[in-house]
């Protein structure tokens, strides 16, 4: 069977693809967070993994991730929330966090209990691609992962290149120079950005992520893009309107 | 056995740079170019002109009388803390600020635990007229206020880390953010030798002057250059890889590091990364780090602001799993102890971090003739609050 992620990526359609806490608001939300999403129409879930120094985050994740930490969250835990979430869910599903609790799980076990429960692909921000590559690329392949890498406006072409052709699902496309839910709005500077990775015809479709926010910000990182993610805005909706308003945040969307 | 970094930047098994493609261009950029950069003939010459000038060196190695004869050895001490600034921070940072320029940033940021290096972060941006931000945990701005005051008046921004435990591990991850979302003016001074390759071998080749000194000092007073032992407080490590450079490769030198124990390693509150650690990935870097068995950063307790992190260099967890160096750790009350200890013997009131270092007498007992060098890494002015109310002196 091919991997939901390549398949979802070859319908003619943008993609939706919304971020969330594992654990958050409560620690029991998981299942029924990812079901009301897939419910409501989006495309592509990350599931995050939460990590108690996530780096590349800014506040909104950061503290997602403190308090589905404080609810209990582990790893362990996740896996077992999510077990026969193939028994209701059919869109891709990724699982997003940091290269540590990865790491502490072991890269072979955690990779191996992905591909029981159905997980399609892994995003981990500081897993580097030589590191990938030299050591795990063999692991994620053999359990059927598609590995996710980024990209930001500082990127060189070079490096594009490469991350393109190391990658088999799609690039993860970082709108602007940021952590995550820290820009409001895309300027000229982005526009130029999208344009310019949009001429390089690479062989794997972007999804933009970072500073997606509500339909505007969803049609402009998508007129090149081949689909967004949300992540900090939703995580806000969230707190504000608790885990049963999945639906009326997808709506404001598309 | 090397224990330098190779030139993936791995210590044994440690080290690397595990960062997020979004920090990837600023990191490559000071990778290609640090070593060439560095032993240009004008940059030595500028870096060592300012170490003289500015900032007092070379910093005496002196022959601690009393407390040899207390200890029954002969200990030398490496004075750090008479460095301008108070402590041995201000060599890397002097290093990084000629880096910075050299590549063209405009804008300098850093982490801070105690606030000494974020001082010596400060002055350096003073001295060459960069804007400065410094990163201090909320709990570290609040126990070290005479350094959040210098820093201010140095003309640096000092601010909070409000995340986590709010100490030096949140202020780093706050300072990461910081360059992330400033890639192309900002150049970020990490003070220990932590952090993403080629961090741990820069900072580790600036405060190498300090063992560089040692043993021309020691081989003016002893008639050699190499001494029975070399010993530091450890936090993340900057002022032991400083000490220990030069003698990594001397095998007749013993190499002893000094992690804080806190309220004892096994109490729940410490920072004890070599008895406590397993190896993980932290700001950038595989080493020994304090985690959940899940993998969660540990939060960290020491009394002593500096020695509060969670991780050590990747260098150190060489050393450590290689067994070149032994590894102890000191409680709060050993370091207070010898603090007064010193203070009272030589008229010297340490820095409560550099007071670990000398809590080492507590584990180890050495032989009338070995010849004992300790990083005196810095000066105790900051501490007074602390000491005040520990051996109530008010």
């Amino acid at each position: 069977m091919s991997n939901r992620i390549t398949l979802k990526l070859k319908e003619d359609k943008k993609l939706l693809s919304i971020y969330f806490t594992a654990g958050y608001p409560s620690l029991n939300d998981t299942v029924q967070i990812i079901q009301d999403l897939e419910k409501n129409g989006v495309d592509m879930i990350e599931i995050g993994l939460p990590f108690s120094d996530p780096l590349a985050d800014g506040p909104t994740i950061q503290e997602s991730s403190t308090a589905a930490l404080k609810n209990g969250m582990t790893t362990e835990i996740l896996f077992n929330q999510i077990k026969d979430i193939r028994k209701s869910v059919s869109i891709p599903l990724i699982i997003m966090g940091y290269f540590n609790p990865v790491l502490q799980y072991g890269v072979e076990a955690f990779c191996k209990k992905c591909q029981e429960i159905g997980i399609d692909g892994l995003i981990l921000p500081d897993l580097p691609l030589d590191v990938y590559q030299e050591d795990y690329e063999a692991t994620f392949k053999k359990y059927g992962l598609i590995n996710v890498f980024l990209i930001t406006p500082q990127t060189s072409d070079e490096r594009i290149n490469q991350i393109d052709s190391a990658s088999d699902g799609f690039i993860y496309m970082v709108s602007s120079a940021s952590v995550t839910g820290s820009k409001s709005g895309f300027g000229q500077e982005q526009e130029n950005y999208f344009e310019r990775i949009s001429a390089m015809n690479l062989k794997n479709p972007q999804i933009v992520g970072f500073g997606i926010k509500d339909e505007e910000t969803f049609q402009q990182a998508t007129k090149t893009a081949k689909g967004a993610i949300i992540g900090s805005a939703f995580i806000k909706h969230l707190t504000a309107n608790g885990a049963n308003s999945v639906a009326e945040f997808v709506k404001t969307i598309r | 056995m090397n224990y330098n970094a190779d030139e993936k930047g791995y210590y044994g098994e440690f080290g690397g740079a595990f960062i997020p493609e979004m920090l990837y261009p600023n990191v490559e950029e000071l990778r290609q170019n640090y070593l060439k950069l560095m032993y240009e003939d004008s940059f030595q010459k500028e870096f060592n002109q300012l170490l003289k000038d500015y900032v007092g060196r070379p910093s005496p190695l002196y022959f601690a009388k009393r407390l040899s004869e207390k200890h029954g050895c002969k200990i030398y001490l490496k004075r750090e803390d008479l460095n301008h600034t108070g402590a041995h921070k201000v060599n890397n940072t002097i290093g990084q600020i000629l880096m910075a320029q050299k590549l063209g940033k405009t804008r300098i940021i850093a982490e801070t635990g105690a606030g000494q290096h974020g001082v010596a972060t400060a002055t350096v941006c003073a001295l060459m007229g960069m804007e400065c931000i410094v990163y201090m945990g909320e709990i570290d701005i609040a126990r070290q206020a005479p350094n959040v005051a210098r820093m201010k008046m140095l003309g640096a921004e000092v601010r909070p880390a409000k995340s986590g435990s709010r100490t030096l591990k949140d202020a780093t991850n706050e300072a990461i953010r910081d360059w992330i979302n400033n890639p192309v003016d900002t150049h970020y001074i990490i003070g220990s030798a932590i952090g993403p390759h080629p961090y741990p071998d820069m900072v580790t080749r600036f405060q190498s002057v300090i063992s560089e000194e040692i043993k021309w000092q020691l081989k003016e007073k002893e008639g050699r250059e190499n001494p029975d032992y070399v010993v530091a407080c450890i936090g993340g490590g900057s002022n032991a890889a400083g000490t220990y450079y030069h003698f990594l490769h001397e095998a007749e030198v013993g190499i002893i590091a000094v992690e804080a124990a806190g309220k004892g390693v096994n109490s729940g509150e410490s920072a004890a990364t070599s008895a406590l650690g397993k190896v993980g990935i932290i700001h950038g870097c595989k080493t020994m780090l304090m985690q959940t068995t899940d993998g969660q950063i540990t939060e960290p307790y020491s009394i002593s602001a500096g020695l509060d992190y969670p991780g050590v260099g990747p260098m150190h967890s060489h050393l450590f799993k290689s067994g070149r160096a032994e590894f102890y750790s000191a409680t709060d009350d050993e370091a207070m102890a010898a603090g007064l200890e010193l203070s009272q013997l030589e008229g010297i009131i340490p820095a409560i971090e550099t007071g670990h270092a000398f809590a080492i007498f507590e584990h180890k007992k050495f032989k009338k003739d070995d010849v004992v060098v300790i990083s005196l890494s810095g000066r105790g002015d900051k501490d007074l609050n602390t000491y005040i109310d520990y051996f109530k002196l008010a």
